[in-house]
């Protein structure tokens, strides 16, 4: 009799549920991803040890680049349309269906009303480099106008700025009391969090 | 990449009949799985987790008149005026004040609010020290940012932020002539 020996198996290790696993946590994260929308400017933000989060919708964001140009945002399909639209009536600059349905798309602007039908109409790549910022002087202050008929528009948003850190203080300034002129008195400033040193 | 397994072929010519192998049906998963990981890997590099953070803050009513204001009493007033270079020119109290210069920083900065904070609650009742902040023009947003933050950290009670006094610009144009102490 010969002996009986175990069989040199080949190990095999059956890769089916961490396929699955990992397949169920790419699905999670795809689903879970909203990608970083594109920013018309890099903004370095100051840090601070506040802690109170953004709220996802209703947010209208003032953007201020370290040059002093001011850019403007605001979430919502609608209350972007409907703020063009309102825009468009107090400057007498005419959009068309076309423009408005580009403008409620974007994200982040920052182009003074007369050059606004030609930002549109303009490709992805030469909207990048318009970059003029608002008008926030107090002769032409357009800001003004974005914030008042955004909140016509959409009487729950809440104000964030966005500042470069190395930002002069004047051109915040001149923003804050463009809030303030409308009795805005409670606004958010978006920093990045850090650890008291 | 379906893997014939040679385990289970053993005894096959035994018998005189050929027949076709039995393939088996497992398939190697491991290069489905190094996909799976690569795709997981990516999703979390490339996700942004952390919403923002935001410091709320709350400004004077603009349009106040002058008999709605509420008075700072002299002795709780604490006056910091941010300037270039993140100085921070300070003075206590409202009238014939002695500006000094100081810098952010947990020595300078927050040891002094400290001290004033408390030595303003040292005297007890309702006395809580009152921050005025200023900014020149020469100051960056992060210095305000950060003065901001130090109220939070010290938890500070009160602070406003006001316009700058033409008084005051003359005052710190003349502490900059003086020697900056602690630099």
């Amino acid at each position: 009799m010969a002996k009986v020996r175990p069989k040199a198996k080949k190990p095999t290790l059956d890769m089916t549920p961490v396929v699955d696993l990992a397949f169920l946590l790419v699905t999670f994260f795809m689903l879970t991803t909203n990608f970083r929308p594109e920013e018309p400017v890099v903004v370095d933000i100051p840090s601070s040890v506040a802690d109170i989060k953004l709220p996802e919708v209703d947010i209208m964001t003032i953007t201020i680049s370290r040059e002093g140009k001011v850019f403007f945002n605001v979430d919502n399909k609608f209350t972007r349309s409907s703020l063009l639209q309102k825009m468009g009536e107090k400057y007498k600059v005419s959009f068309t269906p076309e423009q408005l349905e580009t403008f409620s798309n974007l994200t982040t602007f920052g182009v003074p009303m007369n050059v606004m039908p030609g930002f549109l109409d303009a490709s992805k790549e030469e909207r990048k480099e318009m970059t003029l910022g608002i008008p926030t002087d107090s002769l032409n202050n357009q800001l003004y106008d974005w914030v008042l008929n955004t909140r016509l528009s959409n009487p729950k948003v809440r104000i964030a700025i966005k500042g470069d850190g190395q930002a002069a203080y004047p051109v915040v300034k001149r923003v804050v009391s463009t809030l303030q002129d409308q009795n805005i008195n409670r606004f958010n400033l978006i920093t990045s969090l850090e650890q008291e040193f | 990449m379906a893997e014939i397994q040679d385990s289970g072929g053993g005894d096959h010519g035994k018998k005189g009949k050929v027949r076709s192998k039995k393939a088996s049906t497992h398939v190697d998963m491991t290069a489905m799985v190094d996909l799976a990981f690569l795709l997981l890997t990516f999703f979390l590099l490339t996700t942004t987790f952390n919403k923002p953070q935001t410091m709320e803050i709350i400004m004077p009513d603009k349009a106040e008149k002058e008999e709605d204001q509420s008075e700072v009493k002299e002795s709780n007033a604490l006056t910091l005026i941010l300037g270039e270079n993140n100085r921070i020119y300070w003075y206590a109290g409202l009238k014939d004040p002695k500006v000094e210069v100081t810098y952010f920083g947990p020595t300078k900065i927050r040891k002094l609010l400290v001290e004033k904070r408390d030595e303003v609650a040292a005297r007890g009742g309702k006395n809580k020290l009152t921050v005025l902040i200023k900014a020149d023009e020469k100051a960056k947003y992060k210095n305000f940012v950060d003065i901001l933050d130090e109220m939070n950290i010290n938890k500070i009670p009160t602070y406003a932020v006001v316009d700058i006094t033409p008084q005051e610009l003359e005052m710190i144009a003349k502490a900059q002539t003086a020697p900056a102490s602690g630099n």
